[in-house]
């Protein structure tokens, strides 16, 4: 008799309840149904997005390639003191004429530039590092009138 | 040169991340708390003085929930990713818990509390009105029709219960806000223990103020008289509760300058500079000293009821503009300076776009037209009988 | 002529001979090559960075920015250049720069007194990363190798990691409205090339590492050298290790 009333005066907040449980139900039924496949495999995310990443273009060849073909280059610097400088570092980025050259002719980089971004005298520049005043070193004369790029040194 | 930029800041820290839509949404969620809390003073606390506002205290903070979500809405990069955190939430991120906490507090605390109060009038007017009313009315019966006094005093037993869950559910609304600014170590302007409960105070004064204000504005358009014991109270409780507020925020102040870490001096500079007006002259004087002197002269001194008003009014209004400050002061000002401590960027507020001004003055405004709606449904000017303990 | 049994045996048995000798060298240099899929779990990528060897040319950002499309004004690695007074009575603040990164590297600095020097910053690739920590979808993480990437379908934008990096090393892409950030050029390094900082870094300032390679040159160099990381106070598991750096570097 008791439970009855109870019921009878409680009834209504069934109600709600089952709005909420229904309501839960249903966000159980779409997570389940959109939640990324696999997710959590090696932590808490996607393992799909470690192949997005690596599927981005190389731009840079790498030195390595380079001297794949352009022996004679790579022996000179080679002997040199540009000897750990990578070709790209001058050249710019080469992968597309690595995989295709007679399509992709690199242009020749710009001497004047391009020389001075490295040796230009700058103080905080560490001390052992060869760096001139280019203007004053040069008088106006482009770097590579004297300086053979691959293997600098005079 | 960078144009605005003094002295040296890490490249990508130049440009503000978190824009005005990041300071509003702890100042509408403060809100809510608060206005939840004053209620819960008469509904759990047994003040029965503040009787007359609680009503008015449950659809003011429904009103500025449902716009809360907004400005973190067109905050986002991808809005349309929002779900994601229902779907896999990182456990380890204080903001993961929003939309969990943000549902919990709509739906089992504020809408089953304000259902519950309500009961007897929707039933009334499911029966009463007619056309589009008659059809809102009967949805919000949810089909039961039982309005007996058994039921009701089932109702005033599981909506106390709700109030008590209410309570630590509306401290944990805010209080998580204060933990995702509290727990970011790479920022020192954020990273205190102090914040979440700093946060959680301002809240409550933020809350308090608004239902005070809102109470006055509705009492005088509808021309109806204000019970000035209930008025007197709340603003006594305001006042405690600002004094805690305060404290919080000067231990804080006074700690920071005492210890003076590497970071003292960048922001320090930054206060006395770039937030000199927010800081020092809106939240610290304006916002926080003006109304404490005000609200505590009246507890020390007895002043007419038209001087109490204008008093109150006054330290009300400069609350919640001084609390808008103290967000404004965290989330913007922990963006000011850069995390080398040797240099300091500005923040270029826009206009028109998704996180400009009029962006977050049109959700400032929304929750207004909402209350209106929430009003004219469901009336709070009634009262109904005081909650039995 | 005549072939009797032996001569069958004989030429038989040699041919049988020569038929397995020629089958086995088949096998062996018609045997498929081992195959040298990336595994994961092989490797924990860092750096080195050598501060004595950086002289402030740019090439590593100008390098990163074409390998990976870095959108302009926003910078997955840059350098900076301090310039540290001579301490007279107080510890004066450095005064620090870094002109849109150095993607067209420094004006020449003509002063000689006090102390300077360029600091080339990246991700730090922290194994305790504050950024994966807040993010509240799982859309940044730490690989199986070590490296800290993002989701860019998954990311929300909501920028708590950018807050969260006490480096100032992410930074919201504009086009994606994603955040992004340096990636350790995973794109490359999975598939046994440099970095493209490293590649192009014409004095050797920059050198990826791998921890879990034996032979890996970073054993000797953090055997025999002093190295710091930035911040260590705030724990991060940072994995990019600097020689010979200034305390006042922030």
């Amino acid at each position: 008799m008791l439970m009855r009333r109870l019921f009878r005066d409680s009834a209504h907040l069934v109600r709600p309840a089952l709005v909420l449980l229904a309501a839960l139900a249903l966000f159980l039924v779409v997570r389940s149904a959109i939640i990324p496949k696999a997710f959590g495999q090696y932590g808490h995310y996607r393992p799909g997005a470690l192949d997005l990443v690596r599927e981005h273009p190389i731009a840079f060849a790498g030195q390595d390639t380079c001297v794949m073909c352009h022996d004679d280059q790579a022996k000179a610097r080679a002997a040199g003191k540009h000897a750990h400088v990578a070709c790209e570092a001058c050249h710019g980025a080469l992968a597309q004429h690595a995989d295709d050259p007679a399509a992709h002719v690199p242009k020749l980089p710009d001497v004047a530039d391009l020389c001075r971004r490295c040796h230009e005298k700058d103080a905080a520049k560490p001390k052992n590092f060869p760096q001139v005043a280019t203007a004053a070193h040069s008088g106006g004369a482009l770097c590579n009138a004297c300086h053979q790029p691959h293997n600098p040194h005079l | 040169m960078i144009p605005g930029v003094d002295g040296f800041m890490y490249p990508n820290e130049v440009e503000l991340q978190w824009s005005v839509l990041i300071v509003l949404y702890p100042y509408i969620t403060g809100l809510v708390a608060g206005a939840f809390i004053l209620a819960s003073l008469e509904r759990v606390f047994n003040v029965a003085a503040v009787r007359p506002t609680y009503r008015l205290a449950l659809l003011t903070a429904l009103a500025f929930l449902l716009v809360a979500p907004l400005p973190l809405q067109l905050h986002l990069g991808h809005p349309e990713r929002s779900f994601e955190m229902y779907l896999t939430p990182h456990s380890s991120s204080a903001m993961a818990m929003f939309g969990f906490v943000y549902l919990w507090y709509l739906t089992v605390v504020l809408l089953l509390e304000i259902w519950l109060e309500y009961r007897t009038e929707i039933v009334g007017l499911a029966q009463s009105t007619k056309g589009l009313k008659r059809w809102i009315y009967r949805a919000l019966t949810l089909g039961s029709y039982n309005i007996s006094p058994a039921a009701r005093r089932m109702d005033e037993r599981v909506g106390y219960a709700v109030t008590v869950i209410g309570v630590p559910s509306a401290f944990l609304l805010h209080g998580y806000v204060g933990f995702i600014f509290g727990s970011v170590k790479a920022n020192p302007w954020w990273s205190t223990p102090l914040m979440p409960v700093v946060f959680l105070f301002s809240a409550m004064v933020s809350g308090i103020a608004a239902v005070m204000v809102l109470y006055v504005v509705c009492m005088k358009l509808r021309k109806t008289p204000i019970d000035m014991r209930c008025l007197d109270t709340i603003a006594r409780y305001l006042f405690y509760t600002f004094v805690i507020d305060f404290t919080l925020e000067m231990l804080d102040l006074i700690h920071r300058t005492y210890e003076s870490d590497e970071s003292f001096r960048s922001l320090d500079f930054m206060v006395h500079t770039r937030l000199l007006f927010s800081h020092v002259i809106l939240q610290i004087f304006l916002g926080t000293l003006v109304p404490l002197a005000l609200l505590a002269a009246n507890q020390l001194w007895r002043y007419s009821e038209a001087r109490r008003k204008a008093m109150y009014m006054t330290a009300g209004a400069l609350t919640l503009v001084g609390i808008f400050a103290m967000r404004w002061n965290v989330v913007i000002g922990g963006q000011l300076f850069s995390k080398s401590f040797l240099g300091y960027t500005s923040y270029k507020m826009q206009m028109a776009s998704r996180e400009g001004l009029v962006a977050a003055v049109l959700l400032m405004l929304l929750p207004f037209a909402i209350f209106l709606v929430l009003v004219k449904l469901l009336p709070p000017w009634q009262g109904g009988k005081a909650h039995e303990a | 002529m005549d072939i009797s049994r032996r001569d069958i045996f004989t030429v038989g048995g040699k041919l049988l001979i020569l038929a397995s000798v020629g089958a086995t060298l088949k096998q062996i240099t018609g045997a498929e090559p081992p195959s040298d899929a990336y595994r994961m779990a092989d490797h924990w990528w860092g750096m080195i960075v050598d501060i004595d060897k950086c002289i402030g040319c740019g090439n590593c950002v100008r390098a990163c920015s074409k390998e990976n499309n870095v959108p302009e004004g926003y910078f997955r690695t840059w350098v900076e250049r301090y310039q540290i007074d001579d301490q007279i009575k107080e510890v004066k603040q450095p005064h620090v720069e870094s002109p849109k990164g150095a993607i067209d590297g420094f004006p020449p600095l003509a002063r000689t007194d006090g102390k300077s020097f360029y600091v080339p910053k990246l991700c730090n690739h922290c194994a305790d990363s504050p950024c994966v920590q807040v993010c509240p979808v799982g859309a940044t993480f730490v690989s199986p190798d070590g490296v800290v990437l993002v989701d860019q379908t998954y990311c929300l934008g909501c920028r708590y990691c950018v807050q969260a990096c006490p480096y100032g090393c992410r930074y919201l892409h504009p086009e994606t409205q994603t955040v992004d950030k340096c990636t350790l050029c995973y794109h490359r390094i999975t598939k046994g090339l440099t970095t493209a900082c490293c590649e192009n870094c014409p004095t050797g300032a920059r050198l990826l590492v791998d921890f879990k390679n034996p032979k890996d040159p970073v054993h000797e160099i953090l055997r025999t050298n002093k190295v710091q990381v930035l911040k260590p106070y705030m724990a991060t598991g940072a994995k990019v290790y600097y020689e010979n750096l200034d305390g006042q570097v922030r």
